[in-house]
């Protein structure tokens, strides 16, 4: 990441987007999974972004929850550089400091839960507020109840993931993410390990977040239909950059470009 | 205190050659001993005979688990007033070593052959192939390769047990710098130097074995 | 076996030197063991460095002359009184940590990756991620390897009656020689002896692989 100059054009944040990718390029080897990427979310939108596996969807995700770093441009969320910091007026990269202060505004739902196998499902959601936000035990269980009522796991609290099927680890793992009270919610593939009977479960508790929250959601997904009744706006991601965009009416029903119709031509059919 | 120069090249260096002769027979002896015995063990384990399978089990678990320290002192002193035989310090020590490092060696071995497939026997079985040439020509063939890198750590260990020897008196490396340090007090060179020596053997040998674990793959270590 | 019962105080004084020469380098060696492990894993390169030579030289020397050293050249090299039992001690524990490291970086390593990534998300600091997400886990993964580790380490505590510390192996010896008659009986016992606290510790070390694992898969 090279230094910059904090006050030119194209890294001052822009007011009316909570995240915004700025000429982002990120490579493995290669690979070259952005291009000169450029993305604006604004507040309290759901965005679902679709693509073909390997087409660089998730890494999106992954810059902004910093789990991995961009080669160049710029991210910004709620206002404040992402991988960058300033310092006597100019942008640095950012240290483990930053990083930590500006993950409060994210949450991230993984494909695989990833949930802490040696703690209950109650546990796997305290951690956090406990020993992050300073929550005490009260606290920090009395929130965990309440959203383990929203994604209807009030019973299994004392469980510990293994004894959960993949829907329910994948509810305790929204519920985790969502104990920590974030601006930005990050979904990765979150039903693509799941046995078809157990995706709607999971689904049904992303549609009432959609509906009954303010935050801003970033979904990829493989779930077209799903995509479609919850989305604001749909993003078809394709080698490294923004193939085509607009609502999911217009993506759905008229794709403009040739890949973007053959993909859905593909997914659609079985 | 000052390190000696003098004494550690005119007096400690030929006495510590002298022993890493010593310590290098018992290295090369016991080892085979170990690879032979070790593979007996392996498939006297898998026999369909528990009263074979039971009993060799114990012994592998029974060897494994006792001070190698304490078998040699059984063998050299015990052993003769029950067979009415001295042995020399040198054969206790090969004899000792090698049937310890036997045991290990077969839990080496059994990693190896629990790793060819099970269809591997059946396909034999469904040829008619007998159970010795199956083992021998088909299982075997398919278990010794990926364990090489293992069977040569273990190598390696045994030469680091050999200073054991030194509790019968078998003038190995260390008892030759114990010899030195006792008579002089130049216990600090000779030691060190001691020390030294199995440093850069073990350490040059560990890194010839990385390079087979890369060449070869690896099967997990047990001790 | 009367070698047994007329030398009754002799043998329990001998186990307890074992015992606790055996528990102290144990706890030690642990202590070397965390430190190295984790240290290889660290992301400055000085501390990778220093903990992978420590793992490779007291690998490399072999634990009774690493002993050796310890008892008799070491307090001539610092003008020190070292105790026989404190020398032998350190030396089994350096030894035994820097197999025991080997351990501890590849249980860490084997937690999944996504466990780390999970963590970092809830914006866990370095810490917490290691000290209460990945640990635990790793901990369950090191238990039978440890335990192996353990029953070697009793194996070894031997060696420590060739630097004239009186443990179980040192009395059998003592009494061995005024009465040459008893030797069968006593190694054999002796080997027994061993064998018995080799399968207590592994009796202890499945208990605690039981309790780590408890309530998961």
């Amino acid at each position: 990441m090279a230094q910059s100059n904090a006050s030119s054009d194209d890294a001052r944040p822009d007011a009316r987007y909570i995240v915004e990718f700025r000429k982002v390029s990120k490579s493995f080897g290669e690979t070259q999974v952005c291009r000169q990427l450029d993305l604006q979310v604004e507040p309290a939108e759901k965005l679902a972004i679709i693509g073909p596996s390997g087409s660089g969807k998730t890494t999106i995700l992954r810059v902004l929850m910093t789990l991995e770093d961009i080669q160049s441009g710029y991210v910004i969320v709620d206002g404040e550089h992402l991988w960058h910091m300033e310092r006597r007026g100019k942008l640095v990269p950012a240290n483990e400091k930053h990083l930590r202060s500006m993950r409060t505004k994210l949450g991230m739902v993984f494909q695989h839960f990833n949930l802490f196998p040696h703690m209950t499902a109650l546990r796997n959601i305290t951690e956090a507020p406990m020993s992050v936000l300073g929550l005490d035990r009260a606290e920090a269980e009395e929130r965990a109840r309440e959203l383990l009522d929203m994604v209807g796991l009030t019973d299994k609290a004392d469980e510990h993931p293994s004894r959960l099927s993949g829907g329910q680890q994948q509810r305790v793992a929204i519920a985790r993410a969502l104990a920590m009270r974030p601006k930005v919610m990050l979904f990765d593939e979150v039903t693509a390990a799941l046995d078809p009977e157990l995706v709607g479960e999971v689904l049904n508790v992303l549609r009432k977040l959609a509906e009954q929250t303010d935050m801003t959601m970033i979904i990829v997904t493989h779930e077209m239909g799903f995509a479609r009744e919850v989305a604001d706006r749909v993003l078809f991601f394709f080698d490294g950059q923004i193939h085509e965009e607009g609502t999911p009416e217009k993506i759905f029903t008229e794709p403009e470009r040739e890949r973007t119709k053959a993909f859905l031509q593909a997914v659609l059919q079985h | 205190m000052d390190w000696d120069w003098q004494y550690t090249w005119d007096e400690v260096l030929p006495a510590l050659l002298d022993g890493l002769v010593v310590t290098l027979e018992v290295t090369v002896l016991a080892f085979p001993l170990a690879l032979v015995l070790g593979l007996v063990l392996t498939m006297l384990r898998r026999s369909r005979r528990w009263y074979v399978r039971h009993p060799v089990r114990w012994v592998i678990e029974f060897i494994r688990s006792t001070p190698p320290l304490v078998q040699l002192f059984f063998v050299f002193y015990a052993v003769p007033l029950l067979i009415g035989l001295r042995l020399s310090a040198l054969v206790t020590g090969v004899v000792v070593l090698g049937i310890h490092y036997a045991a290990y060696l077969s839990e080496v071995y059994r990693a190896g052959i629990d790793a060819v497939p099970r269809g591997q026997w059946e396909a034999a079985t469904a040829l008619n192939i007998a159970r010795a040439h199956t083992w021998r020509s088909i299982v075997l063939p398919q278990a010794i390769p990926p364990v090489i890198p293992a069977l040569g750590n273990y190598w390696i260990s045994l030469f680091k047990d050999t200073p054991t020897l030194l509790a019968i008196g078998l003038l190995e490396i260390l008892t030759q710098a114990q010899r030195l340090g006792a008579s002089d007090f130049k216990y600090v060179e000779a030691i060190t130097m001691a020390g030294l020596m199995f440093l850069v053997l073990a350490y040059g040998s560990s890194l010839l074995v990385r390079y087979l674990e890369r060449r070869y793959g690896t099967v997990e270590r047990v001790v | 076996m009367s070698v047994f019962t007329d030398n009754i105080d002799t043998f329990l004084d001998g186990a307890w030197v074992t015992i606790q020469v055996t528990v102290l380098s144990a706890l030690l060696g642990g202590v070397f063991a965390v430190l190295a492990g984790i240290g290889m894993l660290s992301r400055r390169r000085l501390v990778r460095t220093v903990s992978r030579v420590y793992m490779e030289v007291f690998r490399g020397v072999s634990a009774l002359v690493l002993m050796f050293w310890m008892v008799f050249s070491l307090p001539l090299l610092l003008d020190i009184r070292l105790s026989a039992f404190t020398g032998a001690v350190l030396a089994l524990a350096l030894n035994i940590g820097a197999y025991e490291a080997e351990i501890v970086r590849a249980g860490v390593q084997a937690v999944p990756k996504g466990q780390w990534e999970a963590a970092t998300a809830l914006n866990l600091s370095a810490t917490q991620r290691l000290r209460r997400v990945i640990l635990p886990q790793a901990v369950a993964i090191m238990i039978p390897p440890w335990g192996t580790m353990t029953i070697h380490l009793l194996k070894a505590s031997a060696l420590v009656s060739l630097v004239q510390v009186a443990d179980l192996t040192a009395r059998a010896n003592l009494i061995r020689v005024p009465q040459p008659e008893s030797t069968v009986a006593l190694y054999t016992g002796l080997l027994v002896i061993y064998f018995v606290l080799a399968q207590l510790i592994a009796a202890l070390f499945n208990w605690l692989e039981r309790r780590a694992t408890v309530g998961r898969a």
